[in-house]
């Protein structure tokens, strides 16, 4: 079995890459680990892709279950977690497909709309615009507000801003170029902040 | 500097990737726009509001049923 290398550049090789040898020499345990570690990502970022509660499930399950299979060909190039994801990114796509009747469903759907690209709500937020929702309120307005978005932004704000990827993890996962990511992140920022300030923006005449 | 320049450069202010020259011409553009200053104050609050609110949480006992399953298959070699 190949071993592992170090990411180039790194000095310490990541956490992962010493649970990741320690599957491959056949220890189960090290792979509950890293389930542990990742299952609510992944969960979430399935759920972005999916919408839907019983696909994000299913798609999380096969994601882990085809990592495992496929863990010979992990290079160690990349990390673990990013390997992970573009897994779960394909796993989630491919529920979509099927709940849409094998219709075609791809990172690229929607990015044609100039929608949200120039700012048209200029009022300022409230100094705390959360406080006036209750936390059931305001996860609602959050899921009804990046539902909303062309997939094809979505996935690249949930990975890039929510999860926490470099622009560069972010191409290499879903497979697009540097200046795509850029530009539908910055796209999608702005369709968000849009759709957010009718909820958000501050009150006239004082009230709340 | 126009606004138009302005918000291409957006994203590379937030994420804080823009050489010592740039931030400079940057700024001056916010000391004149408001409207530019309200875009990026709320662009900012928009990923800190949803970095920081769990949106789709995975409950404990779903977590364990989902994770025993994925262990249970490894196990038998999946």
């Amino acid at each position: 079995m190949a071993t592992i290398q170090p990411i180039a550049g790194e000095l310490e090789p990541h956490p992962d890459v010493a649970l990741v040898e320690r599957v491959r020499g056949g220890d189960v345990s090290a792979y509950d680990t890293l389930v542990r570690k990742y299952d609510r990502q992944i969960f979430r970022i399935a759920q972005h892709v999916t919408q839907n509660r019983e696909d994000a499930e299913d798609a999380m399950q096969d994601a882990f279950l085809k990592a495992y299979e496929k863990l010979d060909q992990f290079q160690g190039n990349s990390k673990f977690y990013t390997w992970l994801v573009r897994i779960a990114v394909n796993e989630s796509l491919m529920r979509l497909r099927k709940r849409r009747t094998g219709k075609m469903v791809s990172i690229d759907e929607d990015v044609e709309t100039e929608e949200g690209s120039v700012p048209r709500d200029l009022a300022d937020w409230a100094p705390d615009p959360e406080q006036n929702y209750n936390q059931a309120e305001l996860g609602e307005i959050l899921r009804k507000t990046i539902q909303g978005l062309p997939q094809g932004f979505r996935i690249v704000f949930v990975l890039r801003d929510v999860e926490g990827l470099s622009t560069e993890e972010t191409a290499e996962t879903l497979g697009l170029s540097i200046p795509a990511v850029k530009s539908r992140l910055l796209r999608a920022r702005l369709q968000l902040r849009e759709r957010l300030s009718r909820y958000f923006h501050r009150k006239r005449g004082g009230e709340k | 500097m126009k606004c138009t320049e302005f918000l291409a450069r957006l994203d590379d202010l937030i994420d804080d990737s823009v050489t010592p020259e740039m931030r400079v011409e940057l700024q001056g553009h916010l000391g004149r726009c408001g409207h530019c200053e309200v875009v990026l104050n709320t662009t900012r609050k928009t990923i800190e509001i949803y970095r920081s609110h769990e949106i789709y949480d995975l409950p404990a006992g779903l977590r364990d049923r989902l994770h025993a399953a994925i262990m249970a298959r490894c196990k038998k070699g999946c």
